[in-house]
């Protein structure tokens, strides 16, 4: 499909705050929201922006490890748990580790291109706090190959993964300049998430950010290249956002500068059992966003926000390199001299990405849309970027696993 | 026989209580990283825990379980690496489990103290009474074989009685664990002139094995720690009778000093606190031991023997939670004090400006400028430069706080400096030591970051 068949828009979308370590109100030993309630928070919260919760005709729930983290399986059953008029409405599950929320937003475009719906519900939930970190590895290790990874791989699987990539990434282009460009990606997701009140960084108060993220990796306790600061959270949360036909717009009496309209989208998939072509690209990322990009006809100087997957410092910089907003190795200059920053030429993960704003691994590809789409329609607060009239779009790339399983959407603000 | 082979069957005596405990769950994970080495997978290891309360036994298992657990989680890195070979065990929740289990093998619980006989260390951790040490030691003497090393946790009965009375021929060795075991960094290695090298040289690879930092005491009764602890302890009681005696009460006097050794003299806390927590029975058991081998010391007090008498005892409840002593506790925070002229606790009250609690504080006045709670001092990176600074406006203030503050790190710094003197420690530093590893406190003894210490 080169070109959307139709028109599909997104509107009203709501995020739970990212609940976790750091934010005050955390207390690993206190009751705290379950799965549930984060469902019914993020679902109500969007339905609240529309006349009845009637309106919708499906329901996309996205979710990675539920069935281990809350001992939970059939999630797409409990969408109705938000509003009893979802009951016997189509309802559909979908899964791809961290990037289960990039197929909830795909899987609900295609609903809507289908004729099938002119109104999906797409939520994305998880909640990781139920147990102790060093078990949480092994639920999200799930997103590797169990059976040839596994046992080999590290205690903290995934830092491990991506500090291999942070290994030869410092080899290729340069040892000390790439933990300067990861500390300053640090610094900037912080204050970014400290401008937004969900984040789970929101509450953030260290003083010298860069000297946190220039701390010297502890291989014994922890990974090769990677500090704590350079990883993203274990996060509670969920996010929800209304993806909608023309005739949806309509109904829900929505006007159009409200919502964003899909530009393009794309999907790419590799193959689980093979380990990454190049330890120094994001291929499959690559592969989504220039599928997105050309179905959206338009260049990456096109693009004025961006929400990319930092589930560690180093993928933020390589999701950089992968979109082709700089050539490879550059993506170091590009972030030390602050051109991601809200209110500097590319503003990017402007409500502090997966390290600032949270990564409820599930939810936070719904959650990307939802933050392109208040930029869009400059509802983002103090979060909010200057979008120049040339540089309009926003685009966003949801990863799952070791660049496995990775959706890009390019989107723009409706009229 | 090197420490390895020793490690295969280890013996406590006194498994039950809180230092045997702490002890018995340190050397049961070593043992089990032993015997998942490529060295130590043919051989069987034993940990013999041997106490003649078998509730507390089984207390124990569940202890060392739950410790496990814990310090399985926190080098799970290490155990996947000990574990490799092992197909089976892939996820972290497996490793976990298999090391618990491991650890859990080796644990020979039992009330019978036969279960020493074939160990090649043996800990001993019971109640600090010499005759009952001395009997157990002669029965081990008989049971267990020529080689086997014996290493008392005793925290002040010389080791020279102990080793020639069980006529155990310098295999006895004082190991001083600081409580609890697995949390204090510190060993206080106590030896005496016929400790047989062998001995030494084993304690210190255990050491090694265990992260422990050791500090060498000469064996004279209380060694490093109590001998300044306890010494200490009588400064502070000895201040309280003298603010009683100029008119306040024996509640008043206790709150005031207990407050100063915390607050003003930023330690992790007060000392009548401290020697709850450490025991008002086990306090006066240790001062009579000192008196008895160092006579004319002044190493007595009335009060200590009073409190104990009235059963004024501290210590901890078997889940950790401290006991009423000197001070009363709500959820674990000082509430109260016992005057022991009422014979009655006291709740601190400082509900108006005219409670005896707000008159109390008032008197010693504030804390002087640049002071910081213990907790944030220790963590401060720049800890010397705000102690020096702290010490310089406390030695220029004039309050009954700053004062009593002065006389009491003056004394500390005395009681250092004696301990040298009578041959206990080889140097300050090592009391210094002792005292940042095993009570934790922010600066030594004697110290340049105090201006106006006798030299």
């Amino acid at each position: 499909m080169k070109k959307l068949r139709k028109n599909v828009y997104m509107v009203c979308g709501f995020n739970t705050i990212s609940l976790g370590t750091g934010r005050k109100e955390f207390h690993p030993k206190k009751p705290r929201p379950g799965l549930e309630q984060y469902i019914q928070e993020a679902g109500k919260g969007v339905i609240a922006q529309i006349p009845s919760a009637s309106l919708v005709d499906e329901c996309v729930i996205s979710n990675f490890m539920a069935a281990r983290f809350c001992r939970q399986g059939n999630l797409a059953a409990l969408m109705p748990t938000i509003d009893p008029s979802l009951e016997f409405k189509p309802s559909t599950r979908v899964e791809g580790a961290c990037g289960s929320g990039g197929l909830a937003l795909y899987t609900g475009v295609k609903s809507v291109l289908a004729e099938t719906a002119d109104v999906v519900l797409a939520l994305g939930v998880e909640v990781q706090n139920t147990v102790k970190a060093i078990y949480g590895a092994d639920y999200l290790a799930l997103a590797g190959h169990y059976a040839t990874e596994r046992k080999s791989g590290h205690a903290y699987f995934f830092p491990a993964k991506f500090s291999d990539r942070a290994g030869a990434y410092a080899q290729k282009y340069g040892r000390d300049r790439t933990r300067q460009a990861m500390a300053h990606w640090y610094v900037q997701a912080i204050e970014h998430a400290r401008k937004c009140p969900k984040a789970q960084e929101h509450h953030n108060e260290t003083k010298d950010l860069l000297a946190a993220g220039m701390t010297t990796p502890n291989p014994a306790a922890f990974v090769e290249e990677l500090n704590f600061f350079d990883c993203s959270k274990v996060s509670d949360g969920a996010s929800a956002i209304l993806i909608c036909s023309e005739e949806g717009l309509v109904r829900l009496g929505i006007p159009k500068e409200k919502a964003v309209l899909v530009r393009g989208i794309g999907q790419a998939q590799a193959d689980l059992t093979k380990g990454p072509r190049d330890l120094t690209e994001l291929t499959t990322s690559k592969e989504a966003v220039r599928k997105a990009v050309e179905m959206a006809g338009v260049a990456v100087k096109h693009l004025g926000v961006l929400e990319v997957h930092d589930c560690f410092t180093i993928t933020g910089l390589l999701a950089l390199e992968a979109i082709g907003v700089v050539p490879p190795g550059e993506a170091i200059d590009y972030v030390i001299a602050g051109k991601t920053r809200i209110g500097s030429e590319l503003p990017t993960n402007c409500t502090g990405g997966l390290i600032g704003f949270g990564h409820p691994t599930g939810a936070s590809g719904v959650r990307m849309a939802v933050d392109l789409w208040s930029q869009l329609t400059r509802q983002a607060g103090d979060c909010q970027a200057n979008l120049a009239a040339d540089r309009s779009l926003g685009l966003m790339v949801s990863m799952g696993g070791n660049d496995k399983t990775t959706s890009a959407v390019v989107v723009q603000q409706a009229s | 026989m090197d420490i390895f082979e020793r490690l295969e069957n280890v013996t406590i005596v006194g498994a039950a209580g809180k230092m045997g405990s702490g002890i018995a769950f340190l050397l049961a994970v070593q043992m089990a990283k032993r015997k998942l080495s490529p060295e130590g997978r043919e051989k069987t290891y034993q940990l013999n825990l041997i106490d003649t309360n078998p509730a507390g036994l089984q207390n124990l298992v569940g202890y060392v379980r739950d410790q496990t657990v814990k310090v399985a989680e926190k080098s799970i890195v290490e155990l996947r690496n000990l574990y490799r070979e092992r197909t089976d065990l892939v996820e972290n929740t497996e490793i976990v489990e298999a090391f618990v289990d491991e650890v859990g093998r080796l644990l020979m619980p039992t009330t019978a103290i036969e279960g020493a006989a074939s160990s090649g260390m043996v800990f001993e951790a019971i109640i600090e009474d010499e005759k009952i040490k001395i009997d157990l030691y002669r029965k081990l003497q008989k049971m267990c074989s020529e080689e086997a090393f014996f290493f008392t946790n005793t925290s002040s009965i010389p080791i020279t009685t102990l080793d020639k009375k069980a006529r155990l021929d310098g295999r006895l060795i004082g190991y001083h664990f600081y409580n609890p075991p697995p949390v204090q960094k510190l060993v206080e290695l106590i030896t005496h002139g016929h400790t047989r090298p062998e001995l030494v040289e084993a304690a210190k690879q255990l050491g090694k094995l265990l992260g422990k930092k050791l500090i060498p005491s000469n064996d004279i009764a209380g060694f490093i720690g109590n001998g300044h602890f306890i010494r200490d302890g009588l400064h502070a009681i000895a201040e309280v009778e003298r603010l009683t005696k100029q008119g306040r009460s024996f509640a008043e006097a206790a709150y005031m000093v207990n407050r100063v050794s915390q607050d003003f003299m930023i330690r992790p806390m007060g000392i009548f606190q401290l020697i709850d927590y450490v025991g008002v029975d086990v306090f006066s058991s240790i001062l009579k031991v000192m008196h008895r081998y160092i006579p004319g010391a002044g190493l007595k007090s009335e009060v200590i023997g009073k409190l104990v008498e009235k059963k004024v005892l501290g210590g901890q409840f078997s889940g950790g939670a401290q006991k009423d002593g000197i001070l009363k506790y709500e959820k674990g925070a000082p509430a109260g004090v016992f005057d022991l002229t009422e014979g009655a606790y006291v709740a601190f009250d400082r509900s108006g400006p005219e409670a005896w609690t707000s008159r109390a504080d008032r008197e010693l006045g504030p804390t002087p400028e640049g002071w910081q709670a213990w907790k944030k001092m220790v963590g401060n990176p720049r800890k010397d430069e705000a102690l020096r600074a702290y010490f310089q406006t406390l030695w220029s203030q004039d309050t009954r706080g700053a004062d009593l503050a002065r006389s009491y790190l003056k004394r500390s710094a005395e009681i250092a400096q004696n301990l040298v003197k009578a041959g206990v420690a080889a140097s300050v530093e090592d009391v210094n030591g002792v005292l940042l590893n095993g009570f934790y406190h922010a600066y030594g003894a004697v110290t340049d970051l105090i201006p106006g210490l006798p030299a």
